[in-house]
């Protein structure tokens, strides 16, 4: 059964800072910019923030988009790179529905949430709490509970 | 031309205000024309920018300034720096003049000139908008002027990021002088640190803690905050100084504005503590306006002239943003003109129609529209505060300090930040010395003016300065644990080792190169003093009824400043100091200046 884990982000608790970029370039590359960052804080003027990270689709449209077989999933729900068979050409960028796989500013190949093995960083950072490590069945129980609420007030 | 800046410079000018005042000095001959081509427009990043140091996404902005002839600062925060020290950048030097509107493109290495006749006469917020449809890019960073920087408003600033102003010192005229319209910046670089473990593992600490009760002001009710506390210490100039309380100051409170209009705290690049308060008007006449709101901006355009309708404060704010006018200097300009309209001294009508007079919003509305596009009144009100009294020959009642219009702290009874605002390198201004605060919090009497304020105004002018070198937000300065933390963080990301000592001594240095920067742009020691009112008319009411500074207690403070600062009498200093400070080669600007004040 697949319940793939992903880095969920509540919009109405992110205030935009870009921690989870600072943190998760740091993880990955050793050094600081959003460019590097497999999540990327997005604000709509005048109010709006949300990050963006992979959602780990059920059915990755990046993986089928990609014309050489670079990108696979693997079983926990990451996407996977090959390196060898990767030209750069995009088209799983061009896939996503989310920008949230982009090529590496200097390598060209892609680069997504990996999950930090497990523990993403990003989630321990983030100083407002609008991170969390969830799945598609919890969110969905998360969002019954709130429309009961409703529902029965 | 790209030129790199070596360790010693790095340790010994140490960031933003060190970069931005020493670049100034050495860019440009003495005493040119504020639009004089050559008159350099400089952006600094500091070495926190960039890296996840909480609260350090700011960046400096330096020119001669267009309001006092002398040393032009200003810090804003946000996004853009970031993005310039991403494409590799630490200081941008912008020298000469365009023949026609243009904007700047930097994209890491390279940098081109872009046409940007479309983006003329367009506002701040529209020209960051079309920048990005058409260069396609929706992560590109902008900074730029509105008409009003346009227009050479003497007044004017620089708006990033939609909500945030290099604001002060009019260097927005600066930049409208060169036809420049904005800088549009995307960086790729990775920004690497010397101890990246060390430097996570302490900043998610820092996290934690700034988010406690050392910050919770800002996190709440943000700056506004300051409208009750100053109106209750009777410290909140209004109505052009005449008044230290405002009767409405309810309506106007930080408590309000959070009930009614805020509808999101955001924050900036790097910030786990969040303070910028959007306000959005949802009904009535200014029904739609949003924009940031902080208390010196509030402040200006709500009690300063008298109005006490939130709405309209917000609204008026937002035009200032839109046009690229500086919030403080608008407001105290147009309470100015309240004031003299109420004297008989000018007209007292506004191009729309409106009587000039305190708390009438769609006057002073109306006179932000006249301002930014120098119609009527505005023409004139656009040269600042300084330059309008001398024109109407209504000095006693100008508020600003070496032409830079004065800022939300009513000075008569804050006597250590009297001081402040008399010797601040960049004219009136309460952020290059935050002596209010030993007035406030009881540290000292603030009713008196007694030796040892000169030690407490140096030292604080120049933790300020390692502030904002560092480019630290000021509202982090109760959470750190003293400047030991910071020099060791300092030594973390650059891999300099650094103590709070060292830090100090760099902050002197820049602050006396400030001070014969100035000199060597004609400031004397008469500049270093207080708009009349203040010496003349005492605060009418309240805990602070009767105070005021007289000549005698300025004189004493200053020359306990020049003291402290080891100045001469005459706000010289001395060649031991240079020479102590590692300043020797400016030794020859500083004889000629000696010379001409005798």
């Amino acid at each position: 059964m697949k319940k793939y884990k992903f880095v969920y982000c509540d919009p109405f608790k992110c205030v935009g800072c870009g921690i989870c970029e600072y943190v998760c370039s740091l993880k990955h590359e050793g050094g600081f910019g959003a460019a590097y960052s497999r999540i990327r804080a997005v604000r709509i003027y005048p109010n709006r923030n949300v990050a963006i990270a992979c959602v780990m689709c059920e059915d990755p449209p990046c993986v089928k988009a990609c014309p050489r077989d670079a990108l696979s999933q693997a079983e926990d729900g990451r996407i996977l790179v090959d390196e060898e068979k990767c030209t750069g050409c995009g088209l799983c960028v061009e896939a996503c529905d989310f920008g949230a796989i982009t090529l590496h500013p200097k390598r060209r190949t892609p680069i997504t949430c990996d999950l930090c093995d497990g523990t993403p960083l990003c989630i321990d950072a983030c100083p407002e709490d609008a991170l969390e490590l969830t799945t598609r069945d919890l969110r969905a129980g998360l969002k019954r509970l709130k429309a009961a609420q409703e529902l029965t007030r | 031309m790209t030129k790199h800046f070596d360790e010693s410079f790095a340790k010994k000018w140490l960031g933003a205000t060190g970069f931005g005042i020493k670049l100034l000095i050495d860019s440009h001959e003495p005493r040119i024309g504020e639009y004089d081509p050559a008159n350099p427009l400089i952006f600094t990043t500091g070495p926190f920018v960039g890296t996840m140091v909480p609260c350090s996404s700011k960046f400096g902005v330096f020119a001669k300034s267009p309001l006092s002839g002398l040393l032009g600062e200003a810090y804003s925060s946000s996004f853009w720096g970031v993005e310039l020290k991403r494409a590799g950048y630490d200081a941008l030097v912008i020298r000469g003049k365009a023949d026609k509107p243009i904007y700047l493109y930097i994209e890491d290495e390279d940098v081109a000139f872009m046409d940007a006749s479309h983006l003329w006469g367009k506002t701040t917020w529209e020209t960051e908008e079309i920048i990005r449809d058409d260069l396609r890019d929706y992560d590109v960073r902008v900074t730029s002027i509105g008409p009003a920087g346009e227009n050479l408003v003497r007044y004017a600033c620089i708006i990033n990021d939609r909500y945030r102003a290099a604001g002060r010192t009019g260097l927005g005229a600066v930049m409208g002088s060169k036809n420049l319209k904005a800088i549009a910046v995307k960086g790729s670089g990775l920004i690497e640190v010397a101890k990246p473990d060390e430097l996570l593992e302490y900043c998610l600490e820092l996290y934690r803690r700034f988010q406690g009760p050392a910050t919770s002001k800002y996190r709440t009710l943000g700056t506004p905050a300051n409208v009750l506390i100053l109106n209750t210490a009777a410290a909140m100039p209004t109505r052009n100084y005449r008044e230290a309380i405002f009767d409405k100051a309810l309506q106007v409170s930080g408590e309000t504005l959070n009930e009614r209009f805020v509808t999101k705290i955001q924050a900036c690049s790097s910030c786990p503590m969040r303070c910028e308060h959007i306000a959005e008007v949802t009904e009535g006449k200014y029904k739609d306006a949003k924009v940031r709101v902080e208390y010196e901006s509030l402040w200006a355009l709500g009690p300063y002239c008298g109005v006490g309708e939130l709405d309209a404060v917000i609204k008026a704010i937002e035009l200032c943003d839109l046009y690229g006018l500086d919030t403080l200097s608008t407001g105290v300009s147009i309470g100015y003109a309240m004031e003299c309209s109420m004297r008989g001294l000018i007209g007292e009508k506004t191009s729309e129609g409106y009587k000039l007079e305190f708390g009438n919003a769609d006057a002073m509305i109306s006179l932000i529209h006249d301002i930014a596009f120098r119609r009527g009144l505005g023409r004139i009100l656009a040269e600042g505060v300084k330059r309008t009294s001398e024109i109407i020959g209504a000095k006693d009642f100008a508020m600003h300090v070496k032409g830079v219009e004065m800022t939300g702290y009513d000075v008569r009874g804050l006597k250590t930040a009297a001081l402040g605002y008399a010797v601040s390198r960049r004219g009136a201004h309460h952020q290059t010395h935050g002596a209010y605060g030993p007035d406030l919090s009881g540290k000292v009497d603030r009713f008196k003016a007694e030796k040892g304020r000169g030690k407490l105004v140096k030292d604080s002018e120049d933790l300020y300065v390692i502030y904002d070198s560092l480019t630290l937000c000021k509202f982090t300065r109760g959470a750190w644990k003293g400047l030991e933390e910071i020099a060791y963080v300092y030594s973390l990301v650059t891999g300099f080792e650094s103590s709070a000592k060292d830090l100090l001594r760099s902050a002197e240095r820049i602050n006396n190169l400030a001070r014969i920067y100035n000199l060597r742009e004609g400031l004397t020691w008469r500049d270093d003093t207080l708009p009349p009112r203040i010496m003349k008319d005492p605060i009418p009411e309240g805990p602070a009824k009767g105070s005021k500074l007289t000549p005698e207690e300025l004189k004493l403070l200053v020359q306990d400043d020049y003291e402290a600062r080891g100045w001469d009498e005459r706000g010289i200093p001395t060649r031991s100091k240079l020479e102590e400070l590692g300043l020797e080669e400016y030794l020859p600007v500083l004889e000629a200046e000696i010379r001409e004040v005798k």
